[in-house]
């Protein structure tokens, strides 16, 4: 015998969910920015600043300067962008997807790092990483992807001058970004990262890591060049504006960022 | 600590991916279920393709389809001011693409499941196709579609590719739980990670047991 249930009663049940979608598409005064992984916990303690000084708030997404370049250039809703270079800004000026021409807001450094565990010695011309690869030893160096991350790009700079860019390449881990890359280096996945300074500075990677900075003649700068967008609105503009102030860049130098 | 904020966004957008995916699924289900015709196993195949298909390969399609520079995406633009990337809109329609499967195969089992001769003789006592669904399919199919429903639902919250290509990790907009994971393990905060992942295992676990739990349950009833 069949029992006749009567049905789910669906309407109510839609009813909330419309209210839901309602709730979705109301509009927040809050802008979002873009911003290169690796000035993420630099940011992080601006935005707390800026909150504090002017009761207002920004909402950030981290990437590789690279993808979020390809999210801007696809249409998505940021009104400020820092990029770890120079290149990309210039870009999407010269793409008109900008609102000026954009501004040199630090000057970024890369290290070599291992994790506080292992014996490898850590040198300017990374010879005992040149050494272990031969013997065996070390299997594994995280640099971010050089296809869309600066810091990438450093890194197979700095290889390519040393000679070590054949000898490395089988042994490289590609993080997505320059956090993930320093992810994988902090946390011993892989035995060395050349990851960014500003990284290097954070509280977990210090406690967990020894790094030396690598020097400059190694690579072409690294110009960490931010721009507003042209649907910048007022709070995405104070903020640009805040991160060129004195307060903004003591920050960015207990991140270990240096200024043109 | 849990990120609530990307962990209501999920739940929002989960909800709301249902809400379209119920009637789409009731739909297709019974037609699949009932209806012979030309080019069934076609449409069959195309509409269980997302459980096969790579989501990043999904993601590059509407990537493309929707970026604002060219073809439709700029149409929207224009007209609406504003296209289906890098918004939760966007996000509604990955997730409404990618669970079609999910929802319509239990629902398609569940419609093919009712005896024809019942609806056969509802139909003879003189109710309308309406009456039917409404009287007859529904309350036996239900089982069926609520765990079409609560798989779908499951899935859309733990949907990773294709919002990181779509969505672009926007905080409160298209910042899901299972991005926030990802962010979080970046971020150097394994605590977090842990308890948000921790608490997906535990909620995934939940969902799978009551469906098997439910389709127990379903067969017996009709033994």
């Amino acid at each position: 015998m069949i029992r006749l249930i009567s049905p789910v009663p669906f309407y109510p049940y839609l009813l909330s969910v419309l209210f839901l979608f309602t709730q979705v598409s109301i509009a927040s005064d809050i802008p979002n920015i873009a911003a290169a992984s690796s000035v993420k916990f630099a940011l992080q303690d601006i935005i707390k600043a800026f909150k504090q000084d002017t009761g207002l708030s920004v909402r950030v997404s981290y990437s590789s300067s690279g993808n979020l370049t390809r999210q801007i250039q696809q249409g998505a809703p940021f009104e400020l962008f820092l990029s770890a270079n120079k290149l990309y800004v210039d870009q999407l000026y010269q793409q008109n997807k900008t609102n000026g021409k954009g501004f040199i807001y630090a000057l970024g450094r890369l290290v070599l790092l291992t994790p506080k565990h292992s014996t490898l010695v850590l040198d300017d011309h990374l010879s005992a990483v040149r050494e272990s690869i031969q013997t065996g030893q070390l299997q594994r160096i995280a640099i971010a992807n050089p296809i869309h991350a600066p810091y990438g790009v450093a890194a197979k700079e700095v290889l390519l001058h040393l000679g070590l860019w054949k000898l490395t390449k089988p042994h490289l881990v590609l993080g997505e970004n320059i956090a993930q890359a320093a992810q994988f280096a902090s946390s011993g996945a892989a035995q060395v990262g050349l990851i960014s300074y500003s990284l290097a500075n954070t509280p977990f990677i210090q406690k967990n890591t020894r790094f030396i900075l690598l020097p400059l003649s190694l690579h072409h700068p690294l110009e960490q060049s931010m721009v507003l967008l042209n649907n910048a609105g007022h709070t995405s503009k104070l903020f640009f504006n805040y991160l060129q102030q004195n307060k903004a860049r003591t920050i960015l130098s207990q991140y270990g960022y240096s200024f043109p | 600590m849990m990120d609530w904020q990307a962990l209501a966004l999920s739940v929002k957008l989960s909800l709301v991916t249902l809400l379209f995916l119920l009637p789409i699924g009731i739909f297709f289900g019974r037609w699949l279920a009932y209806r012979q015709f030309w080019g069934k196993s076609l449409l069959q195949s195309i509409l269980a393709l997302p459980l096969v298909l790579p989501p990043t390969v999904l993601g590059y399609y509407l990537l493309v389809i929707f970026s604002p520079n060219q073809g439709l995406g700029l149409w929207l633009v224009n007209t609406f001011g504003t296209t289906l990337v890098f918004n939760f809109e966007g996000l509604v329609l990955a997730s409404i693409i990618f669970n079609l499967p999910f929802a319509i195969q239990p629902m398609q089992r569940a419609f093919a499941s009712i005896p024809r001769e019942i609806r056969e003789a509802a139909a003879c006592c003189g109710m309308s196709p309406k009456q039917v669904l409404w009287r007859i399919e529904l309350p036996l199919a239900w089982p069926g579609i609520l765990s079409a429903m609560v798989m779908s639902f499951a899935h859309t919250l733990g949907e990773f590719g294709i919002v990181l290509m779509i969505g672009g990790n926007i905080p409160n907009e298209t910042q899901t739980i299972a991005i926030s994971i990802y962010d979080k393990v970046q971020a150097f905060d394994d605590h977090s990670a842990s308890v948000m992942a921790f608490s997906l295992l535990l909620f995934s676990m939940l969902t799978i047991s009551f469906t098997y739990w439910l389709s127990d349950r379903f067969e017996r009833s009709h033994v």
